[in-house]
């Protein structure tokens, strides 16, 4: 902790992260107008006193409906990451401890889903599951459950010939103890650090989703929609376009430099 | 070599089939009766007649498994239903458009990021390198789609030097096309080039800090010579392996990229496709895909192989 608190980018990242998550949480309050609210007479209405960062094409307030946004955001990013962990830890641990032909079922599995490249297998899977936030949910999470396999597999691997699984081991304890008292402690480090990388991508998968039309649904604000909305009127309201790009970009940056502080402070052998 | 090859190859067989499994695996998530949600908005009878006879709807699901995969082994990825044509005509029908946008990203992506991270190695903890680590965090965390629209609104709305969106082909009029391209291109190769900038940087410090630099530097070489020639050469290999890997997030930018810019290529046929509920299409782009990533991570695997005589001898 004290090595991630010496780093500054890493505690700006967190600050700012800190700041959105305050922000998703106090949207109701936070918000000026309501993010739905439509105003004939704001219609792309320039930034100004009342609209401080603009109105949209329908005249709704664009910083309410960024600060609703943020829920779109940050729940995506959460909860697609816990969908991968939740799948990638357990099967990446089977995989690991049991090796054999479990091992090598798994690890072509988990090829094969990486064959598939991250965004392009999101865009099948919501588009067969249908579009909605739940679902760019799903498809980001099940989309980046291989690399959480493949880092477990990995790190149990390396933990297995360790001497506290050995000692572990000759004391007689069951298989699943082994796993999850002795090796499961000792590999969550790298996976907090995957996963706060993972959210900062996922993050960037829902925008991504949601500007394609395959995330949150219209009217409900999400950066990535409000996106794909402004660029039909950039030459006459650019403040569409600009304040949602910057809202992503500072979450995802944010993340990333949580994510590569956590890594330099975890493992020093990474710099 | 022959032996790698082989054992290589063994792997890539039951990747493949598990692609086909997953890919397949894909029409089940369809909620209700695939054949109508195959058939799309129109639903018409005769379409949906057809579809539940061409996918033996009615039979087990490994049986339909084996006609699936048996007709796509023959290239047969089924019909577009809204643009009636087969899909692998479609997708060989764009190819070219996504080729000419994915070459030009990777040159761009190339130019940046291993000059970035050549500076960023050399002049480690100056000014440079804390410069060169902004760009590649900037790199990572820009969603390409804002970068583009962005680029438009300089580029096209303020300066008006070039074309908002478009294309034109290049045996038409190659100016215009490269007037076209370049916005598109600059945005891919961005991405790219911040992860390309952070293997050679990683390469790049490797080497340097070897005997055999420090013996060129010993001679009294010039460190131009040092850094470019005896240097660079050798950090080259892992970073043009780990670029060739780069391919997945080349199709997956290209997808928003053609989106923002309007080019009519690969990204921009499996989008439509998902608007007009064009199932197989989707389902076929994604199966290319996996292919072409597969034999280009095979290929990688063999240049490195070929090219780092350790492996060769190990």
């Amino acid at each position: 902790m004290r090595r991630l608190l010496r780093r500054s980018g890493a505690m700006f990242g967190l600050a700012v992260v800190t700041f959105f998550v305050l922000l998703a949480l106090a949207a109701p309050w936070l918000a000026p107008h309501d993010p739905l609210a439509t105003s004939w007479s704001a219609v792309r209405h320039a930034p100004s006193g009342a609209y401080l960062f603009g109105a949209d094409e329908l005249g709704r307030d664009v910083l309410s409906r960024i600060i609703w946004g943020t829920r779109a955001s940050i729940l995506a990013g959460v909860v697609s990451v816990s969908i991968s962990l939740a799948l990638g830890v357990p099967i990446g641990m089977l995989a690991g401890y049991v090796g054999r032909w479990v091992d090598a079922l798994i690890s072509r599995v988990t090829d094969a889903m990486l064959a598939c490249p991250f965004l392009i297998l999101a865009i099948a899977l919501a588009a067969f599951l249908g579009p909605s936030l739940t679902n760019a949910m799903i498809a980001i999470g099940i989309s980046a459950t291989p690399v959480f396999i493949r880092l477990t597999r990995a790190q149990v691997l390396s933990a297995k010939s360790e001497d506290y699984v050995e000692a572990a081991r000759a004391l007689g304890n069951p298989h699943l103890r082994i796993a999850l008292r002795h090796i499961f402690p000792n590999i969550v480090a790298p996976l907090i650090v995957q996963a706060t990388l993972a959210i900062a991508a996922a993050v960037i998968a829902e925008a991504s989703l949601s500007f394609l039309g395959l995330g949150q649904q219209p009217p409900a604000p999400s950066w990535g929609s409000m996106l794909n909305v402004a660029r039909n009127y950039v030459d006459q309201a650019p403040w569409m376009a600009i304040w949602p790009g910057v809202s992503i970009f500072l979450l995802v940056l944010s993340f990333n430099l949580l994510g590569d502080g956590l890594r330099d402070a975890l493992d020093p052998r990474h710099k | 070599m022959l032996k790698y090859l082989l054992r290589r190859l063994a792997l890539v067989v039951p990747t493949l089939f598990f692609v086909s499994v997953l890919i397949f695996g894909l029409q089940q998530l369809l909620p209700g009766d695939p054949a109508i949600a195959l058939a799309g908005e129109d639903r018409d009878p005769n379409v949906v007649a057809y579809l539940r006879a061409k996918f033996h709807l009615d039979e087990p699901l490994p049986v339909r498994y084996w006609y699936w995969l048996s007709g796509v082994l023959q290239g047969d990825l089924g019909d577009s239903v809204r643009i009636q044509k087969p899909v692998l005509e479609l997708i060989l029908e764009k190819l070219p458009v996504t080729i000419q946008l994915a070459t030009m990203a990777m040159l761009i992506a190339l130019a940046i990021g291993i000059t970035a991270g050549v500076i960023s190695a050399v002049k480690k903890g100056t000014a440079w390198d804390y410069a060169a680590n902004l760009f590649a965090l900037w790199g990572l965390s820009t969603p390409n789609f804002w970068l583009g629209i962005l680029l438009i609104l300089l580029f096209a709305v303020q300066l008006g030097w070039l074309p908002a969106s478009g294309y034109v082909s290049p045996f038409e009029d190659l100016k215009a096309n490269l007037a076209a391209m370049i916005m598109p291109a600059f945005v891919l190769g961005n991405a790219i080039a911040a992860v390309l900038m952070r293997h050679t940087r990683s390469a790049m410090l490797q080497v340097l800090s070897s005997d055999y630099v420090r013996t060129a530097r010993a001679k009294g070489l010039d460190e131009r010579v040092v850094v470019l020639k005896h240097a660079l050469q050798n950090a080259l290999i892992p970073i043009i392996t780990l670029g060739a890997l780069e391919f997945g997030t080349l199709l997956s930018g290209a997808v928003l990229t053609e989106q923002v810019f309007s080019i009519p290529g690969f990204g921009k046929l499996i989008v439509d496709a998902v608007f007009n509920r064009d199932y197989l299409v989707v389902q076929g782009v994604v199966l290319f895909t996996a292919t072409v990533y597969i034999t280009l991570n095979l290929l990688a695997d063999l240049a490195y192989f070929l090219v780092n005589p350790r492996m060769r001898v190990s």
